[in-house]
């Protein structure tokens, strides 16, 4: 256990966090189809936390699925990338929190993102960049959703990210059968057929993620499907 | 004398090898002239095959990590096809990067719309931030290639088949005037100014020269239509006929004044041939436009 001056909070603080910027008790799966994942990759994966979010050394977390950000804010928030105070402010005019998230205004926030289909080719960029700096310590990691992955731009990058062996890159893909045509034969499989190492996963389950984000892929970039309640 | 496409990757190729900070992306076009640079820097030399939402988005994301990236295709595949990658990945994240463009308006009219980007440069007025550099010559896409490299902002490059005789010093801001006359002033961008320079022989105004055209220098060109008689200029440039209309109308608010925008019309030409054929065809040739600028200045004839 280290010592911090920042405040970190458990995952059973997330409810309450989220309540903050919802006003309910209770939330809804859309709220909450990305709490988990995120959660189980800034408490257990990811080589970053407040004191080391301008490390250029760091792990990087790329929220392409920007609606819907509440539980991004709830995790950063309880482990301190922020103070819980501005939870309350969520979508007003002067919060650095919107309804979409902005990295100039989010502290941690890597990208800013709310139009979908861009989060996954900055992220192939970033692993480019990281890799032409010698840096291959530091992993990409970027969350899309199963409706997202409508947009065409995704398969540009899993098209090319396959073949270029990016080892440093991982999608985590949020399935809430949202896809409006779903995706006969299985997310997993756009990613395998591209050359990727592929795994899909219970969403809930947190050892099950754990596992998943952290099992070696030598050679290949990394996705992991997370499959949660279908959408309400 | 090279082309400026071929002065683009032997200057890129040498300045990869100066500053490590700096990254060739690409879309296949334009790869044959980096097969040396990417032997010897294979992770700063990166093609992503035919993909323009990736090359920009990719762009971005290596801006994300510090670097630089120097982003290269056609135009019409590298601002019109992905802008909303060039809207978001770059400006709205915040980061900056060099877009070096070919084939502008009409370099390659036999190979039709398809591969025209007159709109280019319009597009990017509706961004914040970018600097548009539309270079006369090699010599001038050479330094303002370099100089963008330098930088942390954001800088479309615009080179073109179409080039002047001879180079002019360019220092990566503002106009330079290049004749001096007393009625009005002729605005030539770039690859415009010969056929600006002949078309306003023994016109009595003063031509500037811009080949840098964003940010628009308008101090530059309110000093040049002067304080007496009509405040009156015409715009050449070698895309969207207009599209520096309104920041000459802002640079000259202060006083009554007439603007002509000339460039490369809306309508689609629909007609393939050589692109003198195809200036011609926009008025932008010497003949038409000696007509439409002496037609146009009060007082110049």
């Amino acid at each position: 256990m280290t010592t911090s001056t920042t405040t970190s909070h458990g995952y059973r603080e997330l409810d309450r966090l989220l309540s903050l910027m919802t006003g309910d008790e209770k939330h809804g799966s859309a709220a909450t189809s990305t709490l988990d994942a995120i959660w189980v990759l800034y408490d257990r994966v990811l080589n970053v936390s407040p004191a080391t979010a301008d490390d250029p050394a760091r792990d990087r977390f790329l929220l392409s699925k920007g609606h819907g950000p509440m539980a991004y804010y709830a995790v950063l928030a309880a482990k301190g990338f922020f103070p819980e105070s501005l939870l309350p402010g969520f979508g007003s005019y002067d919060s650095p929190l919107g309804h979409h998230p902005d990295r100039l205004l989010v502290p941690g926030a890597e990208i800013g993102s709310g139009s979908l289909g861009h989060g996954l080719p900055l992220a192939v960029g970033s692993a480019l960049g990281l890799r032409a700096q010698g840096r291959t310590g530091s992993d990409v990691w970027v969350l899309i959703g199963d409706g997202e992955l409508d947009e065409g731009s995704n398969h540009e990058a899993i098209a090319y990210a396959g073949p270029a062996g990016l080892e440093q890159l991982h999608t985590l893909v949020i399935d809430n059968s949202s896809a409006a045509h779903g995706w006969p034969g299985g997310i997993e499989s756009r990613f395998t057929a591209a050359g990727w190492s592929a795994v899909t996963v219970d969403g809930r389950d947190h050892e099950a993620l754990y596992e998943a984000f952290t099992a070696p892929h030598p050679g290949r970039a990394r996705a992991v499907v997370a499959r949660v309640e279908a959408r309400s | 004398m090279d082309t400026m496409r071929e002065r683009f990757a032997s200057t890129a190729s040498r300045l990869l090898d100066e500053d490590p900070r700096l990254a060739v992306v690409l879309a296949v076009i334009g790869h044959d002239g980096f097969q040396e640079a990417e032997r010897r820097h294979p992770h700063r030399v990166i093609d992503v095959g035919i993909r323009e939402q990736l090359l920009v988005g990719a762009g971005g994301g290596i801006a994300l990590t510090g670097m630089r990236p120097i982003v290269h295709t056609f135009a019409s595949f590298l601002v019109e096809r992905p802008f909303e990658q060039v809207k978001l990945d770059f400006g709205h994240q915040g980061v900056g990067g060099v877009l070096v463009s070919a084939g502008g308006s009409y370099d390659w009219p036999a190979g039709g719309f398809t591969h025209m980007s007159p709109g280019d440069v319009a597009l990017l007025d509706t961004l914040d931030g970018w600097t548009v550099h539309a270079p006369g010559h090699p010599d001038e896409a050479e330094a303002l290639l370099r100089l963008a490299a330098k930088g942390d902002d954001r800088v479309y490059v615009r080179l073109s088949a179409q080039t002047n005789a001879r180079a002019l010093p360019v220092t990566g801001a503002g106009f330079l005037t290049v004749r001096e006359g007393n009625h009005g002033a002729v605005v030539a961008v770039g690859p415009m100014l010969d056929n600006v320079l002949a078309a306003t022989e023994g016109l009595d105004t003063t031509v500037l020269y811009a080949p840098t055209v964003r940010p628009f220098d308008g101090a530059a060109l309110r000093r040049a239509v002067g304080d007496t008689g009509a405040a009156e200029a015409v715009i050449v440039e070698p895309y969207l006929a207009g599209t520096s209309t309104a920041a000459a109308d802002e640079a000259l608010a202060d006083v009554p004044h007439r603007v002509l925008g000339l460039g490369v019309g809306r309508r689609e030409l629909r007609k393939y041939g050589e692109m003198d054929e195809h200036l011609t065809a926009h008025g932008l040739d010497v003949r038409s436009l000696r007509a439409r600028v002496a037609g146009f200045l009060t007082g110049v004839a």
